[in-house]
């Protein structure tokens, strides 16, 4: 943390609220506009398309509730292990420095950059007959292709790099000597983790997980090739767009986005304080 | 008691080397020094956060090099406090009470006093992001000292502070070392501090121990170069010794007493240089005058430099602004200069 109680440059941080009218102020709002314009547009546009009666009987239909409903649970179940799995790797990343860190970094990062129908195939090869690990665990009784586990593998895979990087984040920015601190007063490093650490941090875990959900429940290509069967939402949209055309896949849609935006405003409202330091 | 036994600490850029430093119990020691020298790594390595490439440890005795932090008994105060933000002034002097405890009895009687002590009854229930800087450095004293530490440390505990609190802290300090009997080692660049709270000093420079010793060892016969530039001999000059004589390039002064073995340097810090505008008062400068060109002349408010040039040495002399500006000297001229003997210190 740098010196505290500069207001100078804190002020200066701050946006400025007094509006001169320039060529430079109106081109910078008009392209902010426009592009503000071109995400809400088309998702404005599906929303509002199909009638409240499709609506309704979509709402009604069994398939589409479980569908739903397996995806956020997915979704979630991906997110509290991405939780438990990746906040050890999130607080060493944030607090050591080691040979190979920024390999390690770019690994965490790579779910992001591999196309999503890669990632499928790629746990596809190696939870198959013909691979020893896949022989394993089918020896263990666990199914991944075709199966609610092999979904919840694959939105693991793809949503670890944002639960991982938002709480490294999170810890990053709790100052290094308030640990310090704590651990000269006689508490061990786990003691430390958890009465000082997680209390400080847990708003960017929560973010995290909350992230890590979103990008699960968006997950379709890795899907489609691992478990076609049970349907998430996704994998029925896009089967009603192909086997029936657009206007039946819409009114899914639309759900979809419903239920996740009321999940995520909801769960944002009480994460949204960032942790303040003195 | 703490002991540092040609402590070695390397990091990219930056290596402390052959720190000897021996902080004797009840002691208020004060580790001065530039920005960038290293004085907070000393406390670091001492807390035990950076790792110790060679050299040793003692806390009260024990080797405590290979200890974890927690199995130390160090209490730090940083700057900025480093308070725990979540927890209320009472949690956070309380923080530690849990581990280690030596002697309940002790503690019971002990944290309540030291709360009193330094007025934080009643701020207790609190929370600590709404203190003003003096109550929040309070606190995280109280936190330190609330499990009994060996020995305290303080990384720049004034400096924060804005002017009017830091004169308070520093009594609190005081107070503390003198009725509680805290061995205290802290950190500074400050000198009117070091003035006013330290018994023994050790001036730290690019990860060295340039001097250490009492007050007026470091302050009044600094050792090095660096330690005579730092403690504001700036007048620091070669020159070769004879007796009670120092021969400079055309220049000779008379020393009070005779030089010591293997001395090099005489320092004169520019308060101590006399420039002569009226009549020289009699015995002025004990036999030391001499004739000097003024050089350039710099303004430091009440005050300014006043380069000299004497034979073929240049001084620099402090004078009141005001005797400059009413023309008694003036760039170029000749004058008389006067430095009492007693002034002039062969390093």
């Amino acid at each position: 943390m740098n010196v505290p109680g500069d207001a100078t440059s804190a002020a200066s941080n701050r946006a400025v609220s007094v509006w001169r009218p320039d060529l430079f102020a109106g081109v910078a709002l008009a392209s902010s506009l426009l592009i503000v314009a071109f995400i809400l547009l088309p998702l404005i546009e599906m929303v509002f398309q199909p009638s409240a009666a499709d609506l309704g009987q979509t709402i009604r239909d069994p398939d589409v509730l479980r569908a739903i409903g397996l995806s956020i649970w997915a979704s979630a179940a991906a997110a509290v292990l991405a939780f438990a799995l990746g906040t050890p790797l999130a607080y060493l990343l944030a607090r050591r420095s080691f040979p190979g860190k920024k390999l390690v970094e770019s690994v965490i990062d790579l779910p992001i950059m591999v196309p999503h129908p890669v990632v499928g195939i790629a746990i596809l090869s190696m939870a198959g007959r013909d691979h020893w690990l896949g022989r394993l665990i089918g020896a263990l009784g666990v199914r991944v292709m075709g199966s609610v586990t092999g979904i919840i593998v694959v939105l693991l895979f793809v949503g670890l790099p944002f639960y991982i990087n938002t709480a490294k984040n999170g810890f990053e920015a709790i100052p290094l000597r308030i640990e310090t601190v704590s651990r000269s007063l006689g508490a061990s490093p786990a003691a430390t983790f958890f009465r000082i650490t997680v209390p400080l941090a847990w708003r960017s875990m929560v973010v995290g997980m909350i992230m890590c959900t979103a990008r699960a429940v968006s997950e379709f290509g890795a899907i489609v090739i691992v478990a076609y069967h049970p349907m998430t939402a996704p994998v029925m949209i896009y089967e009603r767009f192909s086997a029936y055309g657009l206007k039946y896949s819409q009114p899914v849609a639309v759900w979809l986005i419903l239920v996740c935006l009321g999940l995520f405003v909801l769960l944002r409202a009480f994460s949204i304080k960032p942790a303040r330091f003195p | 008691m703490i002991r540092l036994e040609s402590l070695h600490v390397t990091l990219p850029g930056f290596a402390l080397q052959s720190i000897d430093l021996r902080v004797a119990a009840g002691e208020f020691f004060v580790l001065i020094g530039p920005t960038g020298a290293g004085k907070s790594l000393v406390l670091e390595s001492i807390v035990g956060v950076v790792p110790i490439t060679r050299g040793r440890i003692f806390v009260d005795g024990r080797d405590v090099t290979r200890l974890p932090p927690e199995r130390r008994r160090i209490g730090i105060v940083y700057q900025d406090q480093a308070l725990f933000p979540h927890l209320t002034v009472e949690k956070n002097i309380a923080y530690g009470l849990r581990y280690g405890c030596r002697d309940p009895q002790d503690r019971r009687r002990r944290v309540p006093a030291l709360v009193k002590r330094l007025a934080l009854t009643h701020l207790l229930g609190r929370a600590v992001t709404h203190l003003s800087g003096g109550e929040k450095q309070r606190v995280a004293l109280a936190r330190a000292l609330a499990v009994d530490p060996a020995v305290l440390l303080l990384d720049e505990p004034l400096s924060a502070l804005d002017p009017n609190f830091r004169e308070e802290m520093r009594e609190v300090l005081k107070d503390l070392h003198r009725h509680m009997g805290v061995t205290i080692l802290m950190v500074t660049h400050d000198f009117a501090e070091t003035h006013c709270l330290a018994q023994r000093v050790a001036l730290i420079h690019r990860g060295r121990i340039e001097q250490s010793g009492t007050l007026e060892d470091v302050f009044g016969r600094p050792a090095t170069p660096f330690a005579a530039e730092f403690v504001g001999m700036r007048n620091f000059l070669p020159a070769g010794f004879e007796g009670r004589k120092a021969h400079l390039e055309g220049l000779t002064l008379h020393l009070a007493r005779p030089a010591p073995e293997g001395a090099r340097f005489v320092g004169i810090r520019p308060e101590d240089l006399r420039i002569l505008t009226g009549p020289p008062p009699p015995g002025a400068g004990n036999g030391n005058r001499f004739t000097a060109t003024v050089g350039p002349v710099t303004f430091r408010g009440f005050t300014c430099d006043v380069g000299l040039a004497a034979g073929g040495v240049r001084l620099v002399a402090m004078l009141p602004s005001g005797e400059f500006l009413a023309g008694k000297v003036a760039t170029g001229e000749q004058v008389s200069v006067a430095v009492d003997a007693a002034k002039i210190h062969a390093v």
